[in-house]
């Protein structure tokens, strides 16, 4: 118990002063999630508005693996995209395995299914509503997918948000495909399974502390936003 | 044959034909063999019981349903890109965002230049008495407002013809006299009117002739004054009395 308080006195002295090793790591994680998400929105956001609003042939095996991808384990994506990017893979020649940016790949193909998943879900729902009305004027296809999703905005944040939350919390993926290179590769994930091991738990308690004040303010700022976002627009 | 053309030289989109109009969802007949021709001018009310078909009749003539069997044509196919008929449902949908974004969306579709979508979608909020609430969120005005707002809509884009489907069903009558208002002034405005309602004093006061469906079928259509005070089929004999008509 003693050791545990010890520790963690440390690991909050370390946050407060913000050592640089812990800041150079938190940045880190930020910007390879950050991207990943970016990338995630860009191409899961249209997809699952289109999947929502269109009719095709195969539309229910789509959203059947789609919903199935929600439950993608992390270490999976990082074995498929180590051997993609591995020297004797169909993309070794790219020489980017153990670097940010294979991390950036690996979340990005994590989460990217999660927000086409969830927003699929969001505009579907809404589409019994709007459809009738978006025809008569005139809207359909991408037209009605871009308009949904603007029209949703409030709520898509939060499944933003899950995006990023599972980008910035997985550990798996990047360990395999960034090797948790220390000043390379090593993020916020990584270093509290490799210094837990190692016993040095301050710094392990210190990024592990950031890491929940992350996911927390970012849930307490969805809430507001949808929350705010109701009352002015209904 | 001026008849078919208006003064621009385009040719006009009424009257519509409907040609054995025939609407089954699976093996449920809903719309059983309507023809009609529905001309412009007079305002045009579609009563009936539930279950009659009237909806789904205003749905198939607005383009919304395709007939399974039979034509719904109009006198014109539509010029791409522009929408010279419009609908306003029981329960209007707006965006999230302001009352004059929900107008100008409407106008943008229609193919409106930029440059006049606020002018015009302005006009259009003055006409209905919303232009105090331009910048409003649309979905936080009351139901009246938002059947209001709908009118807007439509009326921005100076349809040729407007399908209303029971627009006042949800209001108070302070509400709801406002909508005949503006449903009265679009029409002095050239637009043709078509609806349905289930209210027959509404019918008298906005209809010149009335077309009465009974599961599925035309029943009866007459002039309103006519049909209200001596209709000739027994089912909308029965109907008018407030009988139940099975």
């Amino acid at each position: 118990m003693n050791g545990f308080s010890h520790a963690f006195l440390q690991a909050v002295d370390l946050v407060v002063a913000a050592d640089p090793k812990l800041v150079e790591i938190v940045v880190l994680s930020l910007r390879i999630s950050l991207i990943a998400v970016l990338f995630g929105c860009a191409v899961g956001l249209p997809l699952g508005a289109l999947i929502a609003v269109n009719r095709f042939v195969g539309r229910r095996a789509v959203i059947v693996l789609l919903n199935g991808l929600l439950g993608l384990p992390s270490v999976v994506v990082g074995l498929v995209v180590y051997l993609l990017l591995s020297r004797a893979g169909p993309l070794g020649s790219w020489g980017i395995l153990f670097t940010p940016t294979a991390m950036v790949i690996a979340q990005a193909i994590l989460i990217t299914p999660t927000i086409a998943a969830l927003s699929r879900q969001v505009v579907a729902d809404a589409w019994q509503e709007y459809r009738e009305q978006l025809r008569s004027l005139g809207e359909t296809g991408f037209g009605a997918a871009g308009t949904l999703l603007w029209d949703l905005r409030f709520s898509l944040v939060t499944i933003v948000l899950a995006g990023f939350g599972r980008a910035v919390s997985e550990v798996g993926a990047v360990m395999i495909v960034g090797g948790n290179i220390d000043g390379v590769t090593r993020v916020m994930t990584t270093t509290i399974a490799l210094e837990t091991s190692k016993g040095d738990l301050p710094l392990a308690l210190g990024l592990g502390l950031i890491l929940l004040a992350i996911v927390l303010v970012l849930n307490a700022g969805a809430f507001l936003v949808k929350e705010t976002a109701q009352r002015r627009y209904g | 044959m001026t008849a078919g053309l208006d003064l621009r030289g385009t040719r006009r989109l009424l009257p519509l034909h409907l040609e054995k109009v025939e609407f089954a969802v699976g093996s449920r007949q809903i719309i059983r063999g309507i023809s009609a021709r529905l001309e412009a001018g007079p305002r045009t009310i579609i009563l009936g019981p539930n279950g009659a078909g009237k909806s789904v009749l205003l749905r198939l003539c607005h383009g919304l349903l395709e007939p399974t069997g039979g034509y719904v044509l109009w006198n014109s196919s539509e010029l791409s890109g522009q929408r010279r008929q419009a609908m306003v449902f029981q329960r209007p949908v707006m965006l999230r965002r302001s009352a004059l974004g929900n107008v100008t969306y409407a106008l943008r579709l229609a193919g409106v230049p930029r440059n006049q979508l606020e002018e015009r979608g302005l006009a259009a909020l003055r006409t209905v008495g919303l232009e105090g609430h331009a910048r409003h969120a649309a979905r936080v005005l009351s139901g009246g407002e938002q059947q209001r707002l709908a009118l807007a809509r439509v009326w921005a884009l100076r349809p040729e013809v407007l399908f209303l489907d029971e627009p006042t069903a949800n209001l108070d009558p302070g509400s709801t006299h406002e909508i005949e208002r503006i449903i009265l002034d679009l029409n002095a405005a050239g637009t043709k009117i078509v609806m349905v309602t289930h209210n027959l004093g509404q019918a008298h006061r906005l209809g010149d002739e009335i077309l009465f469906l009974h599961e599925g079928r035309l029943a009866e259509r007459a002039p309103a004054d006519r049909f209200l005070k001596r209709p000739e089929s027994a089912e909308a004999a029965r109907f008018l009395e407030g009988e139940l008509p099975w």
